[in-house]
């Protein structure tokens, strides 16, 4: 390897004065391949430190996620007892059938169905998708919508996540629990399109985003609720063969 | 110059003189996308003096064995190496934090200033004054983007250090202007950002103007060297 040389002889190619020839070119492929292996062997050394930190990071980040998701389980699943391993007691679905596959967990006490916190999005907020985390009581309840993830304004559209909502007693996205969701389409809107959720001024766009598609998840579901507790741990959820016998 | 001078010099340069978010406008990427209030700020800046020092001592610890040629890709190689390892270890110990910062962290890599001290300095230094280096240069970006922060989320929302609880649990946001401020939402979006940064580099320029001018008045009982070209005689 070479030290650090300003000046460099070699590489200044004269290229005008010297003829091209077999010596040029073998000097040139040589210093390429100097430059390779030297690149190579930087690789090498920090490579394994990123492979050796993420091994020893592995179990905590692991933690920590699972921490995160039952952290915002707990909150669309107050005052609920269950008794089950929530996290590993889950299935996959294609809530609203809009091509995106989410996860249904089972809360149960005793063997016995308590309820089903399932993510779901809305695909057109003012910034993109929403990502939604919802809980379905066993009387067909409503227990609590979370929003997991969201681009909406900061400041304007990010009232739907409660430690964003400037009115810190009851925040916007509360008004979801409890709610019936056996109720129509046509209630699950924004009062400004006729429909039962307040929303506030200037900022619709992200509220009937999160109305309409809270609606739609919390309908799917609760028209599925027996068949999705009782689907295999892990497994699919195949809405269609269900309902089709 | 004595090694204690040289140090000095290298921490006055990174917080006032060259400050890479007011003189040398570099990195400003994380400037405008994370400033919009104070603690994703001072976080992520304080996350962008790690990767600084950590990159300036491994690179001017290896300089001497760093082919001139390849010394960009290899510059690179270890800073995205070292903010790899300091994602994962937010990722593992300050999780909530890390959430808040998310794709910012990782790209430390692509900030101009942490490529631009390796290049400028930690390749032509020694470890300790590298280091020193790294961290005042991080240093001078976390007071800009602490101060750009504050000010943003002041104008925004009327708040100071709101999401604090993110990081120490138990403390709250401040409400300087109380509830009744309706809020310039101007001041968190992206434009907001190159306003108040606009400003601060006109009061830095401004104060600069005013020593350069305060100190040719003196009589100079020593050489200094002077911020601004002396006028033409």
């Amino acid at each position: 390897m070479t030290s650090p040389d300003p000046a460099l002889p070699e590489s200044s190619f004269p290229s005008s004065s010297r003829p091209f020839g077999l010596a040029r070119l073998r000097h040139a492929l040589s210093r390429a391949l100097v430059s390779a292996f030297s690149l190579f062997a930087f690789t090498l050394p920090f490579t394994s430190l990123m492979a050796f930190t993420y091994e020893v990071t592995r179990d905590r980040i692991r933690a920590a996620v699972e921490q995160q998701q039952m952290l915002l389980i707990g909150e669309v699943l107050p005052n609920l007892h269950y008794d089950n391993a929530l996290l590993a007691d889950m299935i996959e679905a294609e809530i609203n059938n809009e091509g995106r596959v989410g996860k249904v967990w089972r809360a149960r006490n005793g063997g016995v169905p308590v309820a089903l916190v399932f993510e779901t999005f809305a695909p057109d907020g003012y910034g993109g998708r929403i990502d939604l985390i919802v809980s379905l009581d066993n009387e067909g309840r409503v227990g609590g919508a979370r929003v997991a993830s969201h681009r909406e304004t900061p400041g304007l559209g990010d009232y739907i996540d409660p430690t964003k909502d400037r009115k810190k007693e009851k925040p916007w996205i509360s008004q979801f629990v409890g709610v019936d969701a056996t109720m129509s389409a046509a209630h699950w809107e924004v009062k400004k399109d006729g429909g039962n959720f307040d929303y506030p001024a200037g900022a619709t766009v992200s509220a009937r985003a999160v109305t309409r598609a809270v609606g739609r998840a919390a309908t799917w579901v609760n028209a599925n609720r027996g068949a999705l507790f009782n689907a295999t741990m892990g497994s699919r959820f195949d809405a269609e063969k269900r309902n089709n016998p | 110059m004595s090694e204690s001078r040289h140090l000095r010099e290298s921490v006055r340069n990174g917080l006032w003189r060259q400050n890479p978010g007011l003189a040398q406008i570099l990195g400003l990427c994380p400037i405008l996308a994370v400033s919009t209030n104070m603690v994703n700020a001072v976080s992520l800046g304080l996350a962008t003096v790690m990767a600084m020092a950590l990159s300036n001592l491994v690179i001017s610890r290896l300089r001497h064995r760093i082919a001139y040629e390849i010394r960009i890709p290899v510059f690179i190689l270890i800073i995205a190496a070292l903010v790899t390892v300091l994602d994962l270890a937010f990722n593992a110990y300050f999780h909530s934090l890390y959430l808040l910062l998310g794709i910012f962290i990782p790209l430390i890599t692509t900030n101009c200033i942490v490529l631009a001290r390796a290049e400028a300095y930690a390749a032509k230094n020694g470890v300790l004054e590298s280091t020193v280096d790294g961290i005042a240069m991080g240093m001078g970006l976390v007071w800009v983007l602490a101060l750009l922060g504050a000010i943003r989320e002041l104008i925004a929302n009327g708040t100071v250090l709101s999401g604090i609880e993110m990081v120490f649990p138990g403390l709250k946001s401040i409400n300087v202007l109380g509830d009744a401020y309706p809020g310039f939402l101007l001041a968190c979006l992206p434009p907001g950002a190159f306003f108040v940064l606009a400003c601060l580099i006109a009061g830095f320029n401004a104060i600069n103007a005013r020593r350069a001018a305060h100190a040719s008045q003196k009589p100079q009982p020593s050489v200094q060297v002077s911020v601004s070209a002396p006028p033409a005689a």
